[in-house]
């Protein structure tokens, strides 16, 4: 599904090697978790899957079901199934949820030339999706993200994730600002999108996300590189006794 | 020569814009009208050769040039076509009153009669005693020249043609449509309407269309203790256009003012709100949003006086700019030492869409009592890039996620429209011109 190979990154204003050669390949319909210290390029992985501005990738490529992601606008991956699950989600006042979502919704369906959803039938649509969720449709009466707490705004993303259906997700530090229950939550909703054909990359600091998302393959990254490569258990090695120690195996710099 | 020269530079400089005034309006000729009429309009006329009109070098007009609007002639503006259909309102339920290019057009209005209103033309009103009109017509115009001067309001009250004197007697739900048709490419307009809320009695007033090459109004409005008046305009979509309009409006205790503008295109707008909150317990909106692409300079020029206590007010004012289009923000609040419990409010801000437009603002406070809440903003920015990404990443083509983004700048501003169903009207518009200029 996803294929990154040899992906050198650095950022464009300071001349900063962030990514040093990452090679990851994720199946369809398994879900691959990477791990790592606070500055390994984690986020930055994320970042330039999805296209954003701001960071040059020097050498390597990255394939999503055949498609050479790289040579595309944001946009264009998101037609093709990329979805990334924001570490901060953005507010954006004076849009409305349910709009952004609609239109959102209706993007999609046109890029890949399906017929575009009514407002009724989007409406419909959105309202079953929250229920299997858990999620309060009130939210969706607000705007984008505005004065939501920190288990909204993720919820707000799995919910925009339920509804855009992609193949390939990206959650960003899903779990970063949410109490136990927020995160079960936003765990459940991930394992309800879990099926044969859909690709998962969760990207975590902690490995407690990874009790109520149960990874196929867990990877550690440190200084731009993936060190070590696993099961499930590998998890719970760092949960256990930190980075040090893999760090240490694997000579990588923390 | 040698006169003038004798003169310190501020009195030589005032017998100079005197004398431009006086040549200006030497060939002038007063429209036909009635006595008390004829006589409002010799006043004016006389308080503009006192005042003089504006040039550049006025502090009010450092960032506008008014030379269009005062010269003689207007310049000639381009027709924009356009179906009474595709024109804002005309889907909500109104007692229209139709001008074609500045004559009001009796068999494209409908009757000017409806329960709780009293509607005047101010052509047919000179010869006929209309007290409560009489009282107002030029009087709060003249009031507003103080303390700084509307010489062109005084110039509109001494040659508006026509217009129309509203009164509401009662709670009116069915808004009063003043709509300006074009005909004449060279056109100019010149109305003067008087609009007077009684206690306890709400009306709604809309205007649009894109009424004249040059486009003037003064609309003085008078709102008794416990009135409610809604106003809602849209400005003509006329590329070439110019306008200059002042609202004057004076409020009673517990009475509440909405005025809400759309400018999407035009040459030159510069719209003046003169407002006075002289009764315990008042409350004035002014907001617009405006929008504009190239050749576009739009002018708000706001004052708000607090002169009574546990008033509120509130200036919200927006504006997308792209490709050299400017835009002036000039906003003051006045808080008098009797208005205790003052809230005044006022934001302006500009989206600037590209590196070549500008952003004018002079935000101004002037506080003389000590128990009030004041805060004032103003910023210029382009399109949050943060915001933009997040979009996108959803699957928004950029173009798409920018118009978006742009609705969501100006929603403050439509806020400021009670009625749902007027601001939706607003909003189809603001949607169309975003989706014009991708």
């Amino acid at each position: 599904m996803l294929e990154i190979k040899n992906l050198h990154v650095k950022l464009e204003e300071e001349d900063k090697a962030i990514l040093k050669g990452v090679d990851l390949t994720v199946e369809a319909g398994k879900v691959h978790a990477i791990m790592g210290p606070n500055g390994s390029g984690k986020s930055t992985l994320a970042y330039v899957l999805s296209g954003r501005d701001g960071y040059e990738v020097t050498e390597g490529s990255i394939m999503l079901e055949g498609h050479d992601l790289l040579d595309m606008e944001p946009e264009e991956r998101a037609a093709i199934g990329l979805f990334l699950a924001f570490q901060y989600p953005v507010e954006i006042p004076g849009v409305g949820n349910m709009t952004f979502m609609r239109t959102a919704v209706n993007a999609l369906r046109k890029a890949r030339g399906e017929e575009e959803m009514s407002s009724a039938e989007f409406l419909k649509a959105v309202r079953a999706k929250a229920k299997e969720l858990k999620i309060d449709a009130e939210m969706l009466k607000r705007p984008v993200n505005v004065g939501f707490s920190g288990g909204e705004k993720k919820r707000n993303e799995i919910l925009q994730m339920a509804m855009l259906e992609p193949k390939m997700c990206v959650l960003d530090e899903t779990d970063s600002g949410l109490d136990v229950d927020a995160m079960r939550l936003v765990a459940d909703g991930v394992n309800a999108l879990r099926d044969a054909g859909r690709g998962f990359l969760v990207i975590t600091h902690y490995q407690r996300l990874l009790d109520h998302i149960r990874p196929d393959v867990v990877h550690i990254m440190a200084d731009g590189r993936i060190v070590k490569t696993g099961g499930p258990e590998l998890a719970l090695e760092v949960e256990k006794n930190g980075y040090a120690d893999i760090l240490a195996e694997t000579g990588a710099a923390a | 020569m040698t006169a003038v020269a004798k003169l310190g530079p501020r009195a030589a400089r005032r017998a100079a814009k005197l004398e431009a005034t006086a040549s200006r309006l030497e060939a002038l000729t007063l429209p036909e009208s009635g006595e008390w009429l004829r006589r409002a309009r010799e006043t004016a006329l006389a308080r503009l050769r006192e005042i003089g009109l504006p040039d550049r070098r006025d502090e009010y007009w450092k960032f506008t040039d008014p030379a269009t609007l005062v010269r003689t002639d207007a310049p000639a503006a381009a027709l924009f076509e356009i179906t009474d259909e595709a024109m804002v309102f005309d889907a909500i339920d109104r007692l229209r009153v139709v001008f074609v290019d500045g004559v009001f057009d009796p068999d494209a209005s409908d009757e000017l009669e409806a329960e709780g209103l009293e509607i005047v033309r101010l052509a047919d009103a000179g010869g006929r005693d209309i007290h409560w009109a009489q009282e107002l017509f030029g009087a709060l115009e003249a009031e507003g020249q103080d303390p700084v001067t509307r010489p062109l309001a005084a110039l509109n009250t001494a040659v508006a043609t026509d217009g129309v004197l509203i009164r509401a007697t009662a709670r009116v739900a069915r808004p009063v449509s003043l709509i300006y048709r074009r005909r004449d490419p060279s056109a100019e307009l010149a109305l003067h309407h008087v609009v007077k809320v009684e206690p306890g009695a709400e009306l709604t007033l809309l205007e649009n269309g894109p009424g004249a090459a040059r486009v003037s109004t003064v609309t003085e409005m008078c709102i008794g203790d416990g009135g409610v008046l809604h106003h809602v305009r849209a400005q003509g979509r006329d590329h070439e256009r110019r306008a200059i309009t002042h609202l004057f409006a004076r409020l009673g205790e517990q009475s509440v003012l909405k005025s809400f503008t759309l400018s999407a295109n035009g040459a030159l707008t510069r719209n003046e709100s003169v407002v006075w909150l002289n009764g315990k317990g008042g409350s004035a909106h002014v907001a617009g949003a405006a929008m504009g692409d190239g050749a576009f300079h739009h002018d708000d020029t706001v004052f708000i006086t607090h002169a009574a206590p546990d008033c509120e007010s509130r200036q919200v004012f927006k504006k997308v700019l792209r490709h050299g289009a400017v835009g002036v923000f000039q906003g003051k609040i006045l808080v008098h030492q009797a208005a205790q419990l003052t809230d005044g409010y006022q934001i302006s801000q500009a989206l600037l869409l590209d590196e070549t437009s500008q952003f004018l603002a002079k935000p101004e406070l002037e506080i003389y009592a000590d128990d009030v809440k004041c805060s004032h903003g103003s910023t210029s920015g382009e399109i949050d890039a943060d915001q933009l990404f997040y979009l996108r990443a959803r699957g928004l083509p950029e173009e798409t996620a920018k118009g978006l983004l742009v609705l969501a700048f100006l929603a403050e501003a439509l806020d400021e429209i009670a009625r749902e169903d007027l601001a939706e009207e607003i909003r189809e518009k603001l949607r169309g011109w975003v989706s014009r200029h991708r």
